[in-house]
């Protein structure tokens, strides 16, 4: 079967997920692609006129709870930054996404 | 007394309330023998050094081993993947609260496929598991590392998880009892998200009795999962000695291509149904094959919104560590959800999805519960998922239709091959929040039978 998605493709998709990847893994991730889409193909055998789409199996409807807050859930800062590999006078440093060139 | 890391927990309970034994003695025991068969088998990624006492209640400090995707303050949580390494999270998983606070002791979080991607256990970013049953071969997944634990008597029960076989297959490919919830049953705060519409945590034991007391104490209503079900859960362990004469089973995929080796057993495992009075019937349901194609775009889907939050800013480590199975199912689910491409992919699969929650709903105004092999296999040998993309849906094809609907189902042994020492499992699925009805036919089922080697001993 000839392939039914392209490098450049898989590159832009990968951009769109954030994901870095080597010349080495777009070449190998564009064939997995391939072969899994390959399989997925065969949804457009079944018929499905009048069939609304399932977004939930077992029944359950909407559960709600009351709107107000926890305070045992409630992580200090300190719990909250413990596991953060860059923090700065008590906030996550993040990297930086504005330039100013 | 020898052996206690073999014992059932039934058994267990039974001896420490009776101050036969202590539970620090059992602990030991499980200590001793993760220390005997770890470095060679790789099931657990971090463990208890010495005995600890729990709370109160009949679990008695009884150890629990726990897939690695399940948050623990006691033990690191890296749901054995490379961006979670050394990450400790500063809550736990309401099922861990939920057992430790019937007494049960975490003894160790064991590996699993890395995100619980895979059906091999050859994907963690750690190193794969052997199958204890014979080191040749993989023990299945995801919660290979959970099934691997219960089949070396490296614990006395296990917790898993499943999205699509991921409790059942690895049971079937180690020769243990696994149970898989209706999705809503078992709460899943706490656990690292695979596929939001379909993930299950349950137990994995030694015996269906096991796996219903474990079960009694993880289920029911949790405020902090909008998903799990308000209403008041049967007591499960009422559902053990049952009679399961007159009750109706249907019997599914037998005449599916590549299930020759495992057919007989099935057929076999029918024909005891049969003998305890059950009425039996071979029926058709919808081709699993396209329950995989479904189950591919959505978890999929799901997968790539969940691994949306690992940024590495507020815990764990950047997107460059995420390995290659993570890489590819967080861009077919983006390809899937992209706009132009959705209607066709995600819509037209929970469309299709839809239509298996149909086809079930018609099998059980015939049949109280449905049956089929747990894998198209026994255990496969070291290396197989390399190299194939598609290994575990394709492993899982029995499970997938049952799992995309949120059903309860239960994997008890049903063979063993004395050459190779591996075992086949058969899979009974029920309708939602029966799992009482796949407790009663797995326990009968599993003591007509000799194929579960605790039992014989007890």
């Amino acid at each position: 079967m000839s392939a039914v998605i392209s490098k450049k493709l898989v590159d832009e998709i990968a951009h769109l997920a954030n994901i870095p990847l080597s010349d080495k893994e777009l070449s190998s991730i564009t064939a997995a692609f391939d072969e899994t889409l390959q399989v997925i193909d065969n949804l457009s055998e079944i018929d499905t006129t009048g069939i609304e789409p399932a977004h939930h199996t077992t029944g359950l409807e909407n559960i709600m709870r009351e709107d107000v807050v926890d305070n045992e859930r409630m992580f200090s800062q300190e719990e909250a930054l413990s596991q953060a590999k860059k923090t700065n006078v008590g906030y996550f440093v993040v990297p930086r996404i504005l330039h100013n060139d | 007394m020898t052996d206690l890391n073999k014992l059932t927990l039934k058994k267990a309970q039974k001896l420490v309330a009776e101050k036969e034994v202590t539970a620090a003695e059992i602990q030991q025991a499980c200590i001793d023998q993760i220390k005997e068969v770890n470095g060679k088998l790789n099931i657990f990624l971090s463990h208890l050094d010495v005995p600890v006492t729990a709370s109160e209640g009949s679990l008695h400090s009884l150890p629990i081993a726990v897939k690695d995707n399940v948050c623990t303050l006691d033990f690191p949580t890296t749901a054995s993947s490379k961006v979670l390494e050394g990450y400790r999270p500063p809550y736990e998983a309401s099922i861990v609260r939920k057992v430790k606070e019937a007494g049960g002791v975490i003894l160790g979080k064991t590996n699993l496929d890395a995100w619980a991607h895979g059906s091999s256990t050859e994907t963690s970013d750690f190193g794969l598991t052997l199958n204890p049953r014979n080191p040749d071969f993989l023990p299945g997944g995801s919660s290979g590392g959970s099934a691997a634990s219960v089949a070396s008597d490296t614990c006395i029960i296990a917790i898993g998880t499943e999205t699509a076989g991921s409790i059942r297959q690895p049971s079937a490919w180690c020769g243990v009892v696994g149970l898989k919830p209706t999705y809503g049953r078992v709460s899943r705060y706490g656990i690292a998200a695979m596929a939001s519409s379909t993930d299950s945590p349950g137990p994995i034991a030694k015996t269906v009795e096991d796996a219903a007391t474990l079960l009694d104490f993880m289920a029911g209503h949790d405020p902090l999962d909008a998903t799990s079900n308000p209403a008041e859960h049967p007591v499960f362990s009422n559902s053990l000695n049952k009679k399961i004469s007159g009750m109706k089973v249907g019997v599914l995929y037998q005449d599916l291509k590549g299930l020759e080796e495992v057919r007989p057993y099935i057929d076999a495992a029918s024909k005891v149904l049969e003998d305890l009075g059950a009425e039996v019937e071979y029926s058709q349901a919808l081709d699993p094959h396209y329950a995989i194609s479904v189950y591919t775009i959505v978890q999929r889907a799901e997968v790539s919104s969940n691994l949306a939050r690992y940024t590495g800013i507020r815990y764990g480590n950047d997107r460059s560590h995420f390995g290659d199975e993570a890489k590819r199912r967080i861009m077919l689910g983006t390809h899937a959800l992209r706009k132009g491409y959705a209607d066709k992919y995600y819509l037209s699969a929970q469309k299709v999805r839809a239509k298996f929650a149909l086809d079930f709903e018609k099998l059980f105004k015939k049949y109280d519960v449905l049956i089929s092999a747990s894998s198209p296999t026994l255990a496969e040998k070291i290396g197989a998922s390399e190299g194939s993309s598609m290994f575990g849906e394709l492993a899982d094809m029995l499970q997938e239709p049952s799992s995309i609907c949120g059903l309860p189902g239960i994997n008890v042994p049903c063979f063993r091959d004395p050459e190779t020492n591996l075992f086949l499992g058969l899979n009974i699925v029920a309708p939602a929040w029966r799992e009482d009805l796949v407790i009663q036919f797995g326990d009968a089922y599993e003591k007509a039978t000799t194929w579960n080697s605790w039992r014989t001993n007890d």
